[in-house]
């Protein structure tokens, strides 16, 4: 098998990336330079650790890639590299808030369907202001909205409602009423960005709730029935609709 | 003689040997010692900490207040690494005023915390540092110094 010479990395972010391919970093972050590391070298040295993100594993002199998609960067913050790819199954990955189903209540813990290959458990307890006693009012089909605490290939996924300091900060049972539907995780990525143009387009519409969940799951509640379902059908589209063509639809609307 | 113990020089070779053949048996890697490497990259596989995703639950013109209220929480959160502004507030009292007033606060509030020997010392401390009648204080000295001592009961 003749190894295939890798490429910088920096000259490939933007593009498209398949697996297989060998990103070659800058010198300093070779392990072998230790010498050297403390030379100035041409360009601005990174001070910390690269971040080596989704879709990209490390491999001796570089990262290989793993995942096909688009290589992005981010410069900030010691610089971090990782592949901008799509699909549709979710892999529970620690740390991710991500909306489930209750499907069994079996005793002190409920197990959840987040779409991923096994059922994730949730402690009665991981709530806030519970207690032994005051045990939360979770019935079997309930939404609710959480975070990963373990989430690893070998072990089965848990979850909890509160963050590291006991507060629930918006987590727990997602209310009464609403419509939940799955999109891909590439367009819930796009929708949480920072200033994202179709959620703000969306707001000018009417007043609505919505609940994102990195599993690709989104819940929506408006106040009548018919303005859930418009909401609903502008984000399941407008994955595969270009700018204009949604400001289009979004017109139509507004004028209705 | 001293049949009973062992001598504590033939003890001290006894253990010695002991020591030899268990190190000895003990395995050791004949490989020099592999330098840990540092490595410059950590692997992560959330997206969360790649890129700058904002909060999941959000709501719109009002529809649900509470969530309007932990959206603005949430995302300034994340800004505030970015705001640099100084938080001083501006002061009502000035700098060396403040400085004044916790000179003279601190005597006085240090008295009230003395035993009341301690404070009767301060007091004669404070008299002779005022301009007074010298005389009033000498008369009203000695009288004092006289019920610290013990007096001895005249026959």
């Amino acid at each position: 098998m003749a190894a295939e010479r890798g490429t910088a990395a920096e000259a490939l972010v933007g593009q498209v990336v398949l697996p297989g391919d060998l990103l070659l970093l800058p010198a300093h972050y070779d392990e072998d330079a230790e010498g050297e590391r403390l030379r100035l070298s041409a360009g601005a040295a990174p001070q910390g650790r690269l971040l080596c993100g989704p879709g990209l594993r490390r491999s001796g002199a570089g990262l290989l890639v793993t995942k096909c998609g688009l290589l992005r960067h981010r410069p900030a913050g010691g610089g971090a590299y990782w592949v901008d790819s799509q699909q549709k199954r979710y892999v529970p990955v620690k740390g991710d808030h991500v909306i489930g189903i209750v499907t069994v209540k079996a005793g002190d813990v409920f197990r959840l369907d987040v779409g991923g290959s096994e059922p994730a458990s949730l402690s009665y307890l991981a709530f806030e202001g519970a207690t032994k006693r005051n045990r939360p009012n979770v019935q079997v089909g309930d939404l609710i909205y959480g975070q990963f605490v373990v989430a690893n290939k070998d072990m089965e996924p848990e979850m909890v409602c509160i963050d590291s300091s006991g507060k629930s900060s918006g987590m727990g049972i997602i209310g009464q009423d609403g419509f939940l539907f799955k999109v891909s995780l590439g367009l819930i990525r796009k929708l949480l960005a920072p200033k994202c143009e179709i959620i703000q387009e969306l707001s000018q519409l009417y007043p609505f709730e919505l609940v994102l969940g990195m599993n690709g799951r989104i819940w929506v509640k408006a106040k009548t029935v018919q303005q859930t379902l418009i909401i609903v059908n502008i984000l399941e589209a407008c994955e595969y609709m270009t700018a204009e063509q949604r400001k289009q639809a979004l017109a139509k609307l507004s004028g209705n | 003689f001293m049949q009973r113990g062992l001598d504590s020089q033939t003890k001290k070779q006894l253990e010695e040997e002991e020591k030899k053949i268990i190190s000895e048996e003990h395995w050791y890697l004949d490989v020099p010692d592999l330098k840990e490497k540092e490595s410059c990259i950590i692997e992560e596989r959330s997206f969360l900490r790649c890129e700058d995703l904002v909060y999941g639950r959000m709501s719109f013109k009002g529809f649900n207040p509470e969530i309007e209220k932990l959206m603005i929480q949430m995302n300034s959160k994340c800004k505030e690494e970015k705001i640099e502004e100084d938080d001083k507030m501006e002061a009502d009292v000035s700098d060396e005023e403040m400085a004044r007033r916790y000179e003279t606060l601190v005597g006085t509030i240090g008295k009230k915390f003395l035993r009341k020997r301690d404070q009767r010392v301060l007091k004669d401390d404070d008299e002779d540092e005022d301009e007074e009648v010298e005389e009033g204080n000498s008369n009203t000295r000695p009288s004092k110094r006289a019920k610290k001592m013990f007096l001895k009961p005249q026959d």
